[in-house]
């Protein structure tokens, strides 16, 4: 622990520990401050990732795997489930494991990491210039100095408040989430279920991810639109009591996800934003453990030249920003359009919805004619796409 | 007043998130309000999956 390093990263979730080792490998010194005990715990996560979105950055090791999915089932409100045909290759992760992990491959390539440490406020000079954070370390003020700061800490994400950058979200574009990891559950490990109805999750979906034959991942996200008066808690307790009625409680989180159109800011003089802070988790589905991995690789690799080339202006970090719409802006935002089209539709188009596809050969029930029939048949639907995409 | 139910409050931050007044803080594994900033317009209640946040009746 040094009094002054190049980069301090406040966050030790994967978008975190990426933007840190990859900063570490360009021979930067970083530090990473993480307020909980433990870096992955809380695990405030369904845990589901594709498996092709992994591969592209990490070499899965087996211990950060509690199973590998195949198939997934989109259940309507009537009931009708309608299987994915193609193979959908996924893994349900260990949180825990993983991202210790991935914190960990930070720390081989130099990065420092210190737990509960509470970042209170960003440290400025004599000038106003962002150059490190004030934070709590049990309960004792004290102060780092870094030439850049990488904001990792989530969708509460105050710290970008105190640099400047507007990260509030408005109530239809967060989800509000609780899940219960539970037991003694007859599961088929293969699948995936995804339940989309207004009765029970409204404006978002009910999801179930095996982790074994017996043991499942069971959460639901709902637009904060629609949290009041009844909340997620209590769209969940019903759930599992009409779906899984022998179920026993492990766990049980609570947690907010961003489902935000993209934030063309992310960064100021000094200072990045990265990962679900950044808004960056896919709109539609909320997913963002890969999304996070990839921000934060770009974001550490950018702060590295910047250092290397003695200026981290925004002008120069700007280039964060730009690299990360040139990966994933266009897909961000085409998500974003589809999933303010899913959500609108009603449980009697949905219903509608998947007796058409049902009617369509095994073979053909991909997710894209899956989506196409959705459309298709709602030409209300279409008419807004198309405004939407005009627009 | 808003009051913060600590018992039910998991700390996940979803009503820091959605406040735009920069009323409510994480701080060291509890949830702060700070009532300067407070506006009561009632936000972050709405959005709690907990219920953790209740309107003070006095």
């Amino acid at each position: 622990m040094r009094s002054r390093y190049d980069i301090v990263v406040v966050g030790g979730g994967p978008a975190g520990s990426s933007a840190a080792r990859s900063a570490a490998m360009r021979g930067k010194s970083v530090l990473i401050l993480e307020k909980d005990r433990d870096i992955g715990i809380p695990v405030r996560c369904a845990e589901a990732v594709g498996e092709i979105g992994l591969k592209r950055f990490l070499d899965p090791k087996p211990e950060w795997i509690s199973n590998k999915v195949n198939f997934a089932r989109l259940i309507a409100p009537d009931g009708t489930a309608v299987e994915v045909s193609h193979h959908v290759g996924g893994y349900i992760l260990n949180r825990k494991v993983f991202d210790f992990d991935l914190a960990q491959m930070a720390a081989q390539h130099g990065a420092n990491i210190m737990t509960k440490t509470h970042v209170y406020d960003l440290k400025r000079d004599a000038d106003g210039k962002i150059n490190g954070v004030k934070y709590l370390y049990l309960g004792k003020p004290c102060e780092v100095e870094s030439r850049i700061v990488i904001a990792a800490d989530g969708v509460e994400s105050r710290l970008s408040r105190l640099a400047g950058i507007d990260t509030v979200l408005r109530l239809q574009d967060i989800e509000t989430c609780v899940q219960m990891t539970v037991a003694n559950v007859r599961l088929d490990r293969q699948y995936c279920d995804f339940y989309f109805s207004s009765r029970l999750a409204p404006g978002g979906y009910v999801w179930v991810f095996p982790k074994n034959d017996h043991l499942a991942n069971i959460g639901l996200g709902i637009s904060g639109e629609h949290n009041a008066p009844r909340a997620a808690i209590d769209y969940l307790k019903e759930f599992i009591q009409s779906h899984y009625p022998d179920a026993s409680i492990l766990t049980t989180v609570a947690g907010g996800v961003p489902c935000a159109p993209y934030m063309d800011r992310m960064v100021t003089d000094h200072f990045m934003v990265v990962g679900d802070a950044a808004h960056q988790a896919n709109p539609m589905t909320g997913g963002g453990i890969v999304l996070a991995i990839w921000a934060g690789q770009i974001c550490g690799e950018v702060a590295a030249d910047a250092i290397d080339g003695n200026d981290t202006s925004q002008k120069r970090l700007r280039q964060y920003e730009k690299l990360w719409y040139d990966a994933g802006g266009k897909v961000h935002i085409r998500s974003y359009r589809l999933k303010e089209a899913v959500y609108r539709l009603t449980d009697d188009e949905l219903n509608r919805t998947a007796h058409k596809i049902n009617k369509l050969a095994p073979e053909n029930r991909t997710l894209v004619s899956i989506f196409k029939t959705a459309l298709l048949h709602n030409p209300k639907l279409i008419s807004d796409i198309i405004k939407v995409f005009l627009s | 007043m808003l009051n913060i139910i600590h018992e039910i409050c998991d700390l996940c931050g979803t009503c820091v998130s959605v406040c735009p007044f920069d009323a409510l803080e994480l701080f060291e594994n509890r949830l702060k309000l700070k009532e300067e900033n407070c506006t009561q317009c009632l936000l972050c209640l709405n959005v709690c999956p907990l219920h953790a946040i209740e309107e003070d009746s006095e």
